[in-house]
């Protein structure tokens, strides 16, 4: 049924939604990463939740048209416009008052919010309201989704993605450092709005798969994720383009595959089930990777600190430092040193000195970033420039192993 | 272009204030009610390091900030140049304080030198060659080009500063203006720092540098602006900066021993 799903064979409506659902989830994914780096996610929870008041005021003035209220391109319209007056709130409340983001966050989402639940409920008292439908805007229905609703995504997903694309340099300049950006000339303000259009557009697009509230996990999952696994900007968009896309895709079709599954949620979810994995196995961010590499340094310090206590005739009372000198074969049972760990002891030693030369020669500044009291020095210099740093120190040569 | 007018000697006097790197009139600066820059004039010497020094909370770094346009001044002029900022920003390489960006930033230090080609590459401008070359020779400049491909959470404090540097040299600049490039720098950074500022000078160019070590004025720089809020002096270092100007700037914030010290360092 899965596989069906996955290689869409599941019917029509299930083969639309899965293309929607990956193309939002790539165009989330990669716009979110620029307000992620900006360090304004949370701005996303806000534009969406001011959709609502927008969506129920289009349906009245549809009905009111004489339409059925159920028109797609004029919903997401008046979703784009009452978003739109959110964010123009959030931002004067920011610059213009002493109200700190976080605030002007909280105040806005819930006022927009609250005076969307107030218009929802007038218009399930409505004659026609009841058939509406617009309680599917909160969290995504994908029960009844035509083609012209996929084509709208579609292109409007496309074009979000294209204008980022457009705009990242500027983009990616204001936030990592937006005094710069500014001295530069970039009017920091208007990129800043520029990003968080590009963010409502996200969210417009996205209210009939994943709905107004679980947006903001299509937003902020997908870079979180990504960067994890890179220390590069440009990396981190495209990776967070992959984690959103396959995530919508994976999402769609599970929820395709059984009966009364809902498509937002489970896209989340999905989404979540990536960030999960790559929080535990990413290679250096990773919570794993970090408690191995903290076991592994504590191991080496401890031999280090063996070796260096051996060379200089100091007891060891440390059982740990004991054990792992016993198990590298530095140390016998008793506690004596073999003929090999005497020679890496006074290699150690040697070491210590050739660093505290490199650490001190200008020189050699790149190397000595490196330091970390344990690296053998083999591995960060040549050795004619060992050569050179034994000659400088004198003494009795040739300990280098 | 008239910056070459001071390249080729020609004194700031016979030019007039107009033509200076960079020009100040009137420039009042506030955060809420209380004025961080009030009414400071200040006119740029071309061709010549000059140092902004006062007391913490003296308006330094706002009035290197409203003359970029970074903060938005009450009123006054800032022209460049002798033009309006807005058209010369091309002439303008900025260093901001080291502490002003997240160093957890996923970039490289090469990426954050290519920003200061920006302008060259454009929206959609592919970085070439040549690009990578003219980053690379800036990093080399700052005795940071073996970092080009580190991740800029791994550098110390001094070598941070070094990459911010590199940064203004490739947008190849007329004037410099840097923002405390020695607070918390280690003495390798220092000397590296000086000795680009000074490269600089001897190429032409105008440096300006928000500076807190009264002791280091009188061998990095020619030049001195003192401000508290307002204007307290400016002009030639064996002018300018003095035990009655350096009273006149820290009032009783600067202890007698430290005056002493200084005056004996300007003998």
């Amino acid at each position: 049924m899965l596989w069906d799903a996955l290689t869409f064979q599941l019917g029509y409506n299930a083969t639309l939604v899965a293309i929607g659902a990956t193309l939002l989830g790539i165009s989330a994914g990669v716009t979110g990463t620029f307000l992620f780096l900006r360090k304004r996610a949370l701005v996303s929870d806000a534009i969406s939740h001011a959709t609502l008041p927008g969506v129920c005021l289009a349906f009245m003035a549809l009905v009111a048209l004489g339409g059925d209220g159920r028109n797609l391109i004029g919903l997401l319209a008046g979703s784009a416009v009452s978003a739109w007056i959110g964010l123009l709130c959030m931002n004067w409340l920011t610059r213009h008052t002493r109200l700190a983001e976080d605030a002007a966050i909280g105040a806005v989402l819930s006022v927009f919010f609250g005076l969307g639940i107030v218009l929802l409920t007038v218009i399930q008292t409505m004659g026609v309201g009841r058939q509406a439908g617009l309680e599917g805007f909160l969290l995504g229905s994908t029960a009844g989704m035509l083609w012209a609703d996929a084509l709208i995504i579609a292109i409007g997903g496309a074009a979000t993605l294209m204008l980022v694309m457009i705009i990242r340099r500027p983009m990616m300049m204001v936030a990592f450092d937006p005094e710069f950006a500014a001295a530069r000339g970039l009017p920091v303000h208007r990129i800043d709005l520029a990003m968080m259009g590009l963010v409502m557009a996200v969210t417009v697009v996205g209210l009939k798969i994943v709905g107004l509230i679980l947006i903001v996990a299509l937003l902020i999952i997908p870079p979180v994720t990504a960067r994890f696994w890179s220390e590069r900007s440009d990396r981190v968009v495209l990776l967070a383009g992959l984690a959103g896309g396959l995530a919508g895709y994976l999402g769609a079709a599970m929820s395709a595959s059984a009966p009364n599954l809902p498509t937002g949620p489970i896209i989340v979810l999905v989404s979540f089930g990536f960030f999960a994995l790559s929080l535990l196995l990413a290679p250096v961010r990773g919570v794993l990777a970090a408690i191995l590499r903290h076991l592994r340094f504590q191991r080496r310090v401890h031999i280090r600190q063996g070796l260096l206590a051996l060379a200089q005739g100091q007891k060891i009372y440390e059982p740990l430092t004991l054990r792992l000198l016993r198990r590298a074969g530095i140390v016998r049972a008793d506690g004596v040193a073999t003929e090999a760990g005497k020679a890496r002891a006074a290699k150690a030693l040697r070491d210590e000195k050739r660093w505290e030369l490199v650490r001190s020669d200008q020189a050699h500044e790149a190397t000595a970033a490196l330091y970390d009291g344990l690296r053998d020095i083999e591995t960060v210099l040549t050795r004619d420039q060992i050569a050179e740093i034994d000659r400088r120190i004198g003494g009795p040569q040739g300990v280098l192993t | 272009m008239l910056e070459l007018a001071a390249v080729q000697g020609v004194s700031v006097e016979d030019q007039g204030i107009d033509n200076s790197p960079l020009a100040i009139r009137g420039l009042t600066v506030s955060y809420g009610q209380k004025p961080a820059v009030f009414s400071v004039d200040m006119t740029v010497h071309p061709g010549a390091m000059t140092a902004i020094i006062g007391p913490n909370g003296a308006g330094k770094s706002t009035l290197l900030k409203a003359a970029l346009g970074i903060v938005p001044p009450l009123s006054g002029q800032v022209t460049v140049y002798g033009q309006p900022l807005g058209q010369q920003r091309a002439h303008i390489a900025y260093v901001p304080q080291r502490a002003s960006v997240d160093w957890d930033f996923p970039t490289r230090v090469i990426d954050v030198v290519l920003m200061g080609l920006s302008r060259e590459l454009g929206l959609l401008g592919r970085i070439r060659a040549r690009h990578m070359a003219r980053a690379l020779d800036c990093l080399h400049r700052v005795g940071m080009r073996d970092f080009a491909d580190r991740q800029i959470g791994q550098l110390s404090g001094g070598q941070q500063q070094r990459v911010f540097l590199a940064r203004a040299l490739a947008q190849g600049a007329d004037l410099y203006l840097l923002d405390e490039p020695f607070a918390g720098v280690d003495a390798a950074t220092e000397k590296a720092i000086i000795a680009v500022l000074k490269s600089l000078k001897e190429a032409g160019k105008t440096v300006v540098v928000v500076h807190h070590d009264l002791v280091t004025v009188t061998d990095y720089f020619d030049h001195v602006f003192l401000i508290n809020t307002r204007k307290v002096a400016e002009g030639p270092v064996a002018e300018a900066f003095t035990a009655e100007t350096l009273q006149a700037a820290y009032g009783g914030r600067l202890a007698t021993a430290q005056i002493d010290q200084i005056s004996r360092a300007l003998g």
